[in-house]
């Protein structure tokens, strides 16, 4: 994926297995997000596809949800003025089919469609323990619960796979802890979890694989143990330089970047 | 309230007049005022409405009796007389200064309005000054009482007051309640919409009393506790709006006020259509009369007109649904490029389109195109519907009632705006009506949820051309004819894609009374204040601005919205009943 010159994220090869949890790390700007909106096609890949279940997905947003791959965003993005529950019903969105004329008509398998959505979605709410504010606003709620929310919004699209982007950025511990178990839950419903976050205590208690994302290229892929006892991704975390850096090969890889993009003009 | 002697000085209004000397002032004031209304207050018929007989109300002096009234209820109701409590659930006393504002201002304007008409002083009776130094005690009463919010200065008078949680009332007196308020709201409207269109000043004084009125019942509460009784009963609250709006013409002598409810009707009905678009969606579309356009156009050239090129005349069924798929077509054309892309293309698209509209209806004249639509001079003598063997052209008696040609027609309206006013209910409370507000809110969250953005958008692009289309075909007969003139960005009357914006933003985004409200008041404050043509774009420019910096949300709020603009930290929890009323409602129901 490449932003006129920038190079956010490059040859990342990855694989997540279903019922499994899986960490994304890396320091601040190293394409995490990036990947994440690559995966859910919100950002079209330069080069590269996406395949789930075997099947490659089209870069379309609301063809990857879908196809069972659901995601929360890094700064919370609800749907601010409408209730709790009505964001979960937007949630289910790709797993009913009632149309323009249903709604007219109001028929009795339209109304069978709403129930059964919104027991849904309280079932999810209840999951979450947010089933008590269900007709506050989205914006009104507390900021960990406005994340709970997301995640009960993505729930609500029945996906296989989950992509949580720093799920606990601004948690105190407790709340923290909650989330943890949370995924725990999740994971538990048979869904994978591939979970962005800065807060290594929740990752490596949490994951059962973890993969480093420096610069845009995937650094190593491991168990906590394997990954925490690499020496190079302590370097990337601290900034030291250290060999074999990727910097050098980027830095070259950008200027040919640069001077080919700027015959076409920056195209941002 | 009861202890006023202990308020602090902080609480107490800006005037430091004891509470003995304020009560008595505000009854006296509001007293003096309503009698008032009985005396002469000029000497000449000359001036609109003739106020000169005793004992007669007329015109301005019926609005100051009855703003006079208010404000004695409202004082009444601060001083705890029994029965009346109900006036004033919040147990403020800003009403009874908005109230008597209204009576004040009806007062000066039309002494002033008097004095400036037919030139000098001389021309007030004894009956004018009377009214003039009556309505202002109440005002300077209501400024010693308690202050509503201590510590807010002058702001406090105007800033809502605390609401209370409303409780419920058996369901049969609920329905009673809502059935008197909309009789009351039919009266108003009635009211206004029958002031002559010469008598500017009585329909000024109108305004005034409305919304000083309107403004008072909404800080006592009993408006929110009004629409939320309404809101327990929505379908018998539509049904009686439904009866209202049908008993409307058999309250008109003369079909004159029948056409200005029959075009107030149209306006209203497409501003609605447009709101799906704009409210509920989020799209701007700047070139929505070309919609209408479209459908009045479709329906005149298979009217059976001698005038269209095609000669052919369909039944009035097949000529909506026509008008209708031609709007949706044109819907469809300019939507699909368009809404693919995010921000404000649509909006430039949508201005282009209803200026190439309008220009190419005034060009398709056989001159400068093929002979499509004559041009400027339009489509004219369009035969009136028959439907079921009724000419909708010809009077009909009723009794004792005579329901004239736009009677007709307006009854056939309604049903066209009760189809818009469901559709816009239903969908917006649907799988599909949420991914709309989804959309609104957060295009990007709203695709990553599995919303194909561009399909959804398009359903509401096409859907809203297409209720305009069907608002169009009812037009074109109404008005006998259908020329270009009306279809532009702007003009001085309604309907025109600037006024049709306004009409959804000034009476509330998102809901179905406030396109109703607002597009009723931007068609007849023109219509009414004749004297203003040459200021009117002027006027409404001005109107917009202030309207975007104190009411961003509209007269009617969108629960959604009012939250939105007007941040207080209020949670928004839905209103609990109590114990006591669960048992009273399950008695009822019993
Ligand atoms: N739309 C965009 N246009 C241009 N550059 C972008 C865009 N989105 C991301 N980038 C750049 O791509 C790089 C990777 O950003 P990304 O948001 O993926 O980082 P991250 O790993 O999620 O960081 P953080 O931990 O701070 O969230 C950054 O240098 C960022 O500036
Ligand atoms: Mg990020």
């Amino acid at each position: 994926m490449r932003f006129g010159g920038l190079t956010a994220v490059r040859s990342v090869d990855f694989t997540v297995n279903s019922g499994e949890i899986v960490g994304l790390i890396g320091p601040n700007g190293a394409g995490k997000t990036t990947f994440f909106n690559c995966l859910t096609g919100l950002y079209v890949p330069t080069e590269g596809t996406v395949a789930y279940q075997g099947k490659v997905l089209p870069p379309k947003p609301h063809l990857v949800t879908q196809a069972g791959i659901a995601r929360t965003f890094q700064n919370i993005r609800l749907f601010a003025n409408m209730t709790v529950l009505e964001n979960v019903l937007v949630g289910r969105h790709t797993r009913t089919k009632e149309g323009l004329w249903s709604a007219l008509l109001r028929g009795p398998g339209f109304r069978r469609a709403e129930r059964e959505s919104e027991a849904r979605a309280m079932e999810l709410l209840e999951f979450v323990g947010l089933a008590g504010k269900r007709d506050h606003l989205a914006r009104n709620l507390p900021y960990g619960e406005q994340r709970k929310l997301e995640i009960a919004r993505a729930l609500a699209s029945e996906p296989g796979l989950l992509l949580l982007d720093e799920p606990t950025a601004g948690m105190n511990p407790q709340e923290t802890r909650a989330a943890e178990e949370l995924v725990f839950a999740i994971r538990d419903r048979g869904i994978a979890v591939l979970v962005i976050e800065h807060d290594m205590r929740f990752i490596f208690n949490l994951c059962d694989r973890v993969a480093v994302l420096v610069q845009g290229e995937k650094l190593i892929e491991g168990t906590s143990d394997v990954v925490q006892a690499d020496e190079r991704v302590v370097a990337a975390y601290l900034g030291e330089p250290f060999e074999g850096e990727p910097g050098a090969a980027e830095a070259a890889e950008v200027e040919a970047a640069e001077t080919a993009d700027s015959t076409e003009g920056e195209a941002r | 309230m009861t202890d006023t002697t202990l308020q602090s000085p902080a609480e107490r209004g800006p005037l430091p007049l004891p509470p003995a000397v304020a009560r008595p002032l505000i009854a006296v004031g509001a007293v003096g005022t309503i009698a008032s209304a009985f005396m002469s207050w000029t000497w000449t018929p000359d001036f609109p409405g003739n106020l000169t007989i005793y004992g007669y109300p007329a015109g301005l002096q019926i609005l100051a009796l009855v703003a006079g009234a208010l404000t004695l209820l409202y004082a009444l109701a601060l001083w705890r007389v029994k029965g009346l409590g109900w006036l004033n659930p919040s147990d403020a006393t800003s009403p009874v200064f908005l109230t008597s504002l209204s009576a004040f201002t009806v007062c000066w304007f039309t002494g002033i309005a008097i004095a400036v008409d037919l030139g000098g002083l001389v021309n007030l009776d004894p009956g004018a000054y009377v009214a003039m130094v009556a309505s202002a005690l109440p005002v300077i009463g209501a400024l010693a009482l308690p202050h509503p919010a201590p510590g807010t200065g002058v702001k406090g008078y105007l800033t809502k007051p605390e609401q209370p949680r409303h409780g419920t009332l058996a369901p049969l007196a609920e329905r009673l309640v809502v059935t008197v308020g909309t009789v009351i709201g039919l009266v108003i409207f009635t009211y206004g919409i029958g002031i002559n269109d010469d008598d500017s000043e009585t329909f000024i004084g109108f305004l005034l009393v409305c919304v000083f009125a309107a403004w008072g019942l909404v800080h006592s509460g009993l408006l929110d506790r009004y629409s939320a009784m309404s809101a327990r009963h929505k379908g018998f609250a539509a049904a009686l709006a439904l009866l209202a709006a049908v008993a409307f013409p058999f309250t008109q002598s003369d079909d004159h006020n029948a056409n200005i409810g029959v075009n107030i009707l149209i306006f209203a009905t497409v501003a609605l259509g447009l709101n799906i678009v704009v409210g509920l969606t989020g799209l701007l579309d700047l070139g929505y009369v070309a919609f209408l356009g479209v459908g009045a156009y479709a329906a005149a050239l298979v009217s059976g007109s001698e005038y269209s090129p095609l000669h052919v005349q369909f039944p009035f069924w097949a000529a909506a649904l026509t008008g209708m798929a031609a709007s949706l077509v044109f819907g469809v054309v300019i939507g699909a490029p368009t809404l693919r892309l995010r921000g404000d293309y649509l909006a430039i698209v949508t201005l282009g389109f209803g200026e190439i509209f309008r220009i190419a209806v005034n060009n398709l004249d056989g001159d400068s195109g093929p002979n499509v639509t004559r041009g400027p001079n339009g489509i004219t003598q369009i035969p009136d519907i028959k439907l079921f063997g009724f000419n909708l052209g010809d009077a009909h008696t009723l009794g004792s009632f005579t329901l004239g040609r736009f009677a007709n027609y307006l009854f056939l309206m309604l049903i066209a705006t009760a189809i818009v006013v469901a559709v816009f209910t239903r969908a917006a409370d649907s799988r599909i009506g949420r991914s709309w507000i989804a959309i609104r809110e957060d295009e990007t969250a709203a695709t990553a949820m599995g919303i194909n953005g561009f399909r959804a958008k398009l359903i509401a692009f096409a859907l809203g051309a297409s209720l305009a289309g069907l608002a169009g075909t009812v037009m074109a007969h109404v008005n006998y004819s259908v020329n270009p003139q009306p279809y532009q960005f702007a003009g001085a009357a309604p309907p025109n894609s600037a006024f049709l914006l306004a009409a959804v933003v000034l009476g509330g985004m998102g809901t179905v009374s406030g396109p109703l409200l607002g597009a009723s008041l931007l068609y007849l404050i023109p219509e009414k204040l004749q004297f203003m043509q040459n200021y009117e774009l002027l006027t409404f420019g001005v109107a917009l601005i202030l309207l975007m910096r104190f009411r961003p949300e509209g007269i009617i709020a969108d629960r959604r919205r009012k939250l939105e603009f007007h941040e207080t930290g209020q949670l928004d929890v839905p209103a609990q009943t109590t114990l006591s009323d669960g048992a009273t409602v399950a008695k009822a129901g019993a």
